[in-house]
């Protein structure tokens, strides 16, 4: 197997100690959560995402485990202004805090609230299932514009996460890049939901949520490609990532690193597990690999 | 990954406990192992993580507005229940467990299969103990109830101190309020015997598979869903157990 040198990686302007980030949402709730992933092999880490006011979510059942993937609707709980106290003693560590709002004003508060103190920030321009929010916005190339230069403007990485419900998803990954994004992070999950046939109903509190998982990475795969073609700023691939090989056919679709979320569900150390086996001595440069599949 | 669709149950019986607490049982029997829980989906509520209190009931208090549809429940209904989740108890040697309120719901297994020599149950007044034949029948039984109307008058901790030598004991299983339980890891660790304590934790929980994170525990970033729900006590003796614990939200609210 193709395998990478280990050396100092910088994608959209944050220095990560590897290629392999934590995606927001997944562990990300509490600092020392979200210590406990970095020390566990985490290369950087994105946060729950953080919105204008404390959120308590959708009822449950929020979470349902599938054969290859996992459905969920949490509707972005979050403690809001609170969080920062969280990430005090995460100062000098590769976080990334995740960012809802339902308007540019409401992006522009929410990060004016982490600029001491984050890496860098990520736009969830792109949750499936959150009324008003997310990809209720991301969907929209003048709204994705509009809110990521009002993150752009603190001067930090900013990231934005889009989402892969869209016809094409190139478009909105232009008008984040106009919008000043150092880097696109793509893919949020997919717009997905289950019966319980003997209740007669949908199984998630909300009816509807997003899939994650092995069983969306190909679409995670197309999304980068395309986005490769179109863009210029670094891609950040996510979306079923749970193995080294994962991570290598991703940064030749295009991606400069990687997020990875439900595969902490087989393996929390699933993070040392990549790593154990994307790195060698003799690997080869990260730029050797990046879209390789575009020649 | 693996189908974690919840299985739908059919309610079979609704036993009243208390006023405020009703056995729930249902038309299947879950593989579960004492302490172990699951997510018990209210359909059109919500979802709530409970404790097998045996391999085909659950023990519901009445606390918040899907534990209240759920004892409203009758027999025929059907509910959905993900599971069995999370560690469970790993008694070892001679077994004192300790109960406040509804906290008996998960020792009660440990001590129907035998495990548990000395019980220590405790509830605000006679009428709310719950399971006490059982227990009698089981093990040495001793009650507290804070009212004084039966057994000890007082809490738990003070039949600990009056009536049992701590020390002669390998595993001490305690589930119950979370000052209660702090109260007895503290015993415990004046003693330098936090590791023999197995201590049920009650956090909010959304996914209940280790993966939202709603549920961690700080410093170390401990999962109650699966890392817990049953903890010794030398791992969170310098958490946050006692001091405070989060809503549904990730605001912290002090204990």
């Amino acid at each position: 197997m193709i395998t990478l040198q280990n050396d100092p990686v910088n994608v959209g302007g944050i220095t990560l100690n590897n290629h392999l980030i934590l995606a927001a949402g997944v562990l990300g709730t509490t600092g020392a959560s979200i210590r406990r992933m970095l020390r566990g092999g985490a290369g950087g880490a994105v946060t729950k995402s953080i919105g204008p006011v404390p959120a308590a979510g959708h009822p449950g059942p929020c979470l349902i485990p599938l054969d290859g993937g996992l459905l969920n609707a949490m509707g972005l709980p979050n403690p809001s202004q609170e969080f920062a106290s969280e990430l005090a003693h995460l100062a000098e560590e590769p976080v990334i805090v995740s960012i809802f709002g339902g308007t540019p004003d409401e992006f522009q508060t929410v990060a004016s609230w982490f600029a001491d103190i984050a890496a860098g920030y990520e736009l969830n321009l792109s949750c499936p299932h959150a009324e008003g929010y997310g990809a209720a916005i991301g969907s929209d190339p003048r709204m994705v514009r509009a809110c990521t230069e009002e993150v752009a403007a603190f001067g930090l990485p900013t990231w934005v996460k889009l989402t892969p419900n869209v016809t094409d998803i190139a478009v909105i990954g232009e008008a984040a890049e106009a919008g000043g994004a150092t880097a696109l992070v793509a893919i949020n999950t997919v717009r997905a939901m289950r019966i319980s046939t003997k209740l007669r109903r949908p199984v998630l509190g909300n009816r509807f949520g997003g899939l994650s998982g092995p069983m969306i990475f190909p679409i995670a795969l197309r999304c980068v490609y395309d986005l490769y073609e179109a863009c210029s700023v670094p891609i950040i691939g996510c979306g079923g990532i749970s193995s080294a090989a994962d991570v290598i056919e991703m940064m030749m679709a295009g991606a400069s690193a990687v997020q990875i979320g439900s595969a902490v569900y087989d393996d929390i150390g699933v993070f040392d597990q990549i790593a154990s086996k994307l790195y060698s001595d003799h690997g080869c440069s990260a730029a050797e690999i990046v879209g390789c599949a575009h020649e | 990954m693996n189908d974690g669709m919840p299985r739908v149950v059919t309610i079979r019986e609704m036993i009243r406990e208390t006023p405020a607490v009703a056995t729930i049982r249902f038309d299947h029997a879950f593989d579960s192992l004492p302490g172990q829980f699951c997510m018990v989906w209210v359909p059109g509520i919500d979802e709530v993580p409970m404790g097998f209190s045996g391999a085909d009931q659950i023990t519901v208090q009445e606390v918040g507005t899907a534990t209240r549809a759920l004892t409203s429940l009758t027999p025929g209904d059907n509910i959905g229940i993900r599971g069995p989740f999370g560690n469970g108890f790993s008694p070892v040697g001679r077994v004192l467990a300790v109960a406040g309120g509804v906290g008996v719901a998960p020792l009660l297994p440990l001590a129907k299969e035998g495990s548990v020599a000395t019980f220590i149950l405790g509830a605000r007044t006679r009428d709310e103990l719950i399971a006490a034949d059982i227990l009698a029948d089981q093990t040495d039984l001793h009650i507290a109830t804070d009212d004084g109307t039966a057994g000890y008058h007082g809490f738990v901790t003070g039949v600990l101190d009056s009536e049992i030598d701590i020390a002669s004991f390998d595993t001490i299983c305690v589930c119950g309020p979370e000052l209660m339980m702090k109260s007895i890891l503290d015993r415990l660790a004046l003693r330098n015997m936090e590791q023999r304590g197995q201590f049920s934790l009650h956090r909010y929980m959304k996914c209940g598979v280790g993966v939202c994170g709603s549920c961690s525990l700080d410093p170390d970033g401990l999962r109650v869903c699966r890392d817990g729900p049953v903890f010794s006590g030398d791992q969170i003796s310098s958490s946050e157990f006692g001091e405070y614990a989060r809503d549904a939200g990730g605001q912290k609210q002090k204990i």
